[in-house]
């Protein structure tokens, strides 16, 4: 065990695992983190925890990680190099690991100038691989980017994310490779909606060995409207939705209750994949729908927590 | 080259507006190349400017000229005269070029009638694009000769981010995707094995992370004679 997590254990378990998207509130309210982490405790085995996704301010992942702990919920914080240098970086990650958080998702983070603060100057000391690659030096030795020896090394389990739907598609899974070269112990996808192409990708990965050497969450967004569906083939770069999804949205008489059988048609397709070892569930303001999203795609009782 | 773009008019007027005699100076180097700063727009501000202070009943004198290059005394140097003639100066060349005419008269007003954009190149008549950022410690000869730091919106080191989308930037879908440039490029010379190579953090003591920057060549630097003016005999 690297960590501990609960995450990790389900993994080592050879469970199919899932996890689940929060939102963190664009205010200081914890509120709305409480009241998800109740509504969704239980229905996955940890809880993903955005890091100012899209370049939007929100209150903090680590923060927010400690308000769900105290719900008796797993986090994984989301930590990205967007807004930190390796300074801040090594010292949330020791920060994070101190109240207890046992996972990280490292993350290159969206451009700035998608969110709400488009005249911040970008950071971006680090990228996804070199975070990674620090974070694990810094778990297994002790050791410091800059070379400095500490005492009493973060406990974490790292993740990190691939896009196979992103250009040029055949890096991608040479990509993942070299985020395992790096550190990372588990690998959360895209969401996808083109199995042809997330199979192809996937073909590649288990190609490479891959499959065997990190455990891979495959992402899902369940929609709500089909013009949710068309924004993200249009406007979301490294996305792609194939025209039957939007149709069908298009055609349903009730939009919704499409969107989410349409979510767990994707899990159901997922969990026959050779080499996907779980879910990554991103309902994005629409948390309260994963219950009965893990539940429909027979994926509860979710294992208890040992 | 160093690629810059002139202020707007009204923000060069506001700037210069409580003087009278403003020396407009430009520069014959990277700006004039780049349209931005050279002998032709010297003479274009100033005839826009005069059209404009007649319009708003304002009296201004100009004096507009060009220099070699202005970011060196020596060039600077020679128009000494008219410098001190001026109330203002106002410099038609890079920041450099602006500076090293404010570090030469500490008391004369200075201002940039440019914005200096980037470290770039002219791809098309009128379109540049910045390749360099000067970060000290160059890396292209394992990245195809393309530099990521300049050309990747987040500096990314280790290959493209998520957000490249049929080779473009998700920043800007009108400018390529620097990693995915470099892939095609790798791929040409038959070298994508650089592209698995985990390329750790990297060390930004040599670009301005590590303070302003100062070379200083020992080689290169005048002799005590030299700066006197004597001929050395050995």
């Amino acid at each position: 065990m690297k960590a501990g997590s609960n995450l990790e254990k389900v993994f080592e378990s050879g469970e199919f695992a899932v996890t689940a998207e929060i939102g963190p509130p664009q205010s200081s309210n914890p509120e709305p983190l409480t009241h998800h982490a109740k509504m969704m405790k239980g229905s996955a085995d940890a809880f993903n925890l955005t890091d100012n996704q899209t370049a939007v301010v929100r209150l903090s992942s680590i923060a927010s990680a400690a308000i769900i702990m105290k719900e008796g919920i797993e986090p994984v914080i989301q930590m990205t190099c967007r807004d930190r240098n390796r300074i801040a970086l090594q010292s949330d990650l020791l920060g994070a690991s101190a109240i207890g958080v046992r996972n990280v998702l490292c993350l290159t983070g969206d451009h700035q100038t998608f969110g709400n603060e488009k005249s911040a100057k970008s950071v971006f000391d680090f990228d996804s691989v070199s975070e990674l690659y620090t974070f694990d030096r810094l778990r297994t030795e002790g050791v410091q980017s800059g070379g400095e020896k500490i005492e009493d090394p973060p406990k974490v389990y790292l993740g990190c994310a691939e896009n196979p739907f992103a250009t040029p598609y055949e890096f991608r899974a040479m990509r993942l490779a070299k985020k395992i070269a790096a550190g990372a112990d588990f690998v959360q996808t895209q969401a996808i909606f083109d199995m042809d192409m997330f199979e192809s990708w996937m073909d590649e990965v288990r190609g490479r060995g891959l499959d065997k050497k990190v455990h891979i969450l495959a992402g899902v967004i369940p929609m709500k409207t089909a013009g949710a569906a068309r924004y993200m083939k249009n406007k979301v770069p490294g996305m792609i939705v194939p025209n039957y999804i939007i149709d069908r949205m298009k055609k349903a008489s009730d939009p919704k209750e499409e969107g989410i059988k349409l979510c767990v048609e994707q899990i159901e397709t997922l969990r026959t994949v050779k080499g996907v070892h779980g879910v990554h569930i991103m309902a994005v303001m629409w948390e309260e729908m994963v219950p009965r999203i893990v539940e429909m795609a027979g994926l509860m009782p979710r294992p208890a927590p040992k | 080259m160093i690629v810059a773009e002139r202020k707007p008019l009204d923000e060069i007027a506001e700037m210069i507006a409580p003087f009278r005699k403003v020396a407009v100076i430009g520069c014959r180097s990277c700006v004039a190349i780049c349209l931005a700063g050279g002998e032709k727009e010297v003479n274009m501000l100033v005839s826009a400017m005069k059209l404009k202070n007649r319009n708003e009943g304002r009296e201004q004198e100009f004096d507009g000229f060009v220099l070699e290059r202005q970011c060196e005394k020596e060039w600077v140097k020679e128009v000494e005269d008219r410098i001190l003639a001026s109330d203002i100066v106002l410099s038609m060349s890079c920041s450099l070029g602006a500076q090293t005419v404010g570090d030469m008269y500490p008391h004369k007003i200075v201002v940039p009638g440019l914005n200096t954009k980037m470290f770039g190149v002219p791809e098309e008549q009128g379109v540049w694009s910045e390749k360099c950022l000067g970060c000290g410690d160059c890396m292209i000869s394992t990245t195809g000769g393309i530099c990521p730091i300049a050309r990747c919106a987040k500096s990314m080191l280790n290959g493209p981010c998520g957000g490249s989308s049929d080779g473009h930037c998700e920043v800007n879908l009108d400018i390529e995707c620097a990693w995915y440039a470099i892939h095609e490029r790798l791929k040409l010379q038959g070298r994508l094995d650089l592209m698995e190579t985990v390329r750790p953090p990297k060390d930004w003591v040599p670009s301005h992370s590590g303070g302003r920057r100062v070379l200083v060549r020992e080689d290169a630097k005048l002799t005590q004679h030299q700066k006197r003016g004597e001929e050395v005999v050995e």
